[in-house]
């Protein structure tokens, strides 16, 4: 007699794209709030942003339930870094942890596609980039998720810093300033919304600079 | 080593009695929840049907229940399996009365509970096969939230699980609206729970309705749903195709 195969799957899709951009001094981390599962649409108001530390905005998508989790382990780890060294956890330092996080799982792993943002220990904005399963890499800008083939390739054209394979290295962060790279956001996520059934209903974008954090949100088209 | 030898003792590894203990499919299973906020609180519909497979075989299954002084649970999918969150529940505030501290577990703390409860058995394989909606009221705050049995689980306005999704959702989305009075609510729920009677196949027309305000949980006597069958192209379906059904 055969094994009996499960006709159930742990992972599902929810949907959803996000995207960040580092700047000199900022830090732009953007995700829409559409939940889906299949072709329905769940819920049109649901956060996939995190914030993990003072410096450090995670936007996470991928299938809901181990986005929840993994922000979960984060905050609960980065509340014990607190504990043990009496600071916040820098954003290169939160970078690390979700990498270890993630690999730590690399058997069962958490279906989430992170972009981590924030601010570097110079003030410098930095963005991180992942995988499920833990590979990462700092870039100047990134995006994940359902709309991020659609994004990309725009992103790209608009912010590509030269060839990290250039000596000397030359920094990834965009020139634009905060207002234009908020713009470039909206314009991307405008345009996904357009060719990604998973991508919609509403932006909310989150800005990290020195004086703080900053929430924006803008509407999108719901079908 | 003799092949021969290792291959018995690998097959017990393989196929080992722990397997048999998973859920693999649901046996006795409820259909859609629905479940909106309105002005005073959170109501839940449910119908009182517990399907085996293809057979509409039990027809009085209560799928809304209270939890504590604050929150109501509906339950779609297995119904063995509702009866041990159930268990899970009514020991979770047991103890959260044993405190006796004048605090209790208000929706949002049920809700949380659920979701590490569904999500935990699914990372282990061995899912509590429902999909579940847990609305409650606790000082004034409205709650109504969802959590399925991979442990995906979001909040509302209003909700649905399984079929419900499909056809009471948009219902919702064009007619639900902040002020809801109770007549209004559970008419807007009746629609619901009617279209999903006549396009859900498991539907049974005998439903519950359930709610809850800041006063107090009330699950209604179930009653059915007027249905009107008598469409013209129902009186002689195959009149134009002899033979067909």
């Amino acid at each position: 007699m055969t094994k009996q195969q499960a006709n159930w799957s742990p992972y599902d899709n929810n949907g959803g794209t996000c995207v960040a951009i580092a700047g000199a001094d900022y830090c732009v981390i953007a995700a829409d709030t559409r939940m889906s599962t299949g072709y329905s649409i769940l819920t049109r108001d649901y956060s996939k942003i995190s914030q993990l530390a003072d410096k450090s905005v995670m936007a996470s998508s991928g299938f809901q339930a181990d986005v929840r989790a993994l922000q979960k382990v984060l905050a609960a780890r980065h509340l014990i870094y607190q504990h043990q060294h009496n600071k916040q956890m820098s954003c290169p330092a939160m970078a690390q942890l979700l990498s270890n996080t993630l690999y730590y799982k690399r058997f069962f792993p958490y279906y989430a596609f992170n972009v981590l943002g924030g601010l570097d220990n110079e003030g410098k904005g930095c963005v991180f980039t992942y995988d499920a399963v833990g590979s990462y890499e700092r870039v100047g800008y990134s995006s994940q998720g359902s709309g991020a083939t659609l994004i990309t390739p725009f992103l790209d054209n608009q912010l590509k810093s030269p060839s990290p394979l250039l000596l000397p290295a030359k920094d990834a962060v965009t020139p634009l300033s905060e207002s234009e790279a908020i713009d470039l956001v909206k314009t991307c996520f405008a345009s996904a919304t357009e060719r990604d059934i998973y991508t919609g209903d509403k932006l909310e974008i989150v800005i990290l600079n020195a004086s703080g954090l900053r929430r924006e949100y803008m509407e999108l088209r719901k079908d | 080593m003799n092949v021969a030898d290792s291959a018995p003792a690998m097959n017990n590894l393989l196929a080992s009695n722990a397997d048999s203990q998973r859920t693999l499919y649901p046996y006795v299973t409820g259909t859609s929840v629905v479940g909106i906020k309105y002005k005073d609180g959170i109501l839940l519909a449910a119908d009182m049907g517990g399907s085996y497979g293809s057979t509409l075989r039990y027809k009085t299954v209560e799928r809304l229940k209270s939890v504590g002084k604050h929150s109501i649970i509906g339950a779609s999918g297995e119904i063995s399996d509702f009866q041990e969150i159930m268990r899970y529940l009514d020991e979770l505030i047991l103890y959260d009365n044993m405190w006796d501290d004048g605090n209790s577990l208000g929706p949002k703390e049920v809700h949380n509970y659920l979701t590490r409860v569904m999500y935990n058995r699914r990372n282990k394989f061995n899912p509590l096969w429902n999909s579940l909606v847990l609305g409650g009221v606790k000082n004034g705050q409205k709650h109504l939230g969802t959590v399925n049995m991979i442990g995906v689980h979001y909040e509302d306005n209003h909700v649905a699980t399984g079929f419900g999704n499909h056809l009471a959702r948009p219902i919702l989305r064009d007619e639900w609206h902040e002020n809801l009075t109770f007549e209004e609510g559970v008419k807007l729920l009746e629609k619901c729970m009617r279209v999903l009677l006549y396009r859900d196949r498991s539907a049974v027309n005998k439903l519950q309705i359930a709610r809850i305000t800041e006063d107090g949980v009330a699950v209604f006597p179930p009653y059915s749903l007027k249905t009107f069958w008598n469409f013209n192209a129902f009186q002689n379906p195959t009149v134009g195709a002899e033979g067909s059904w």
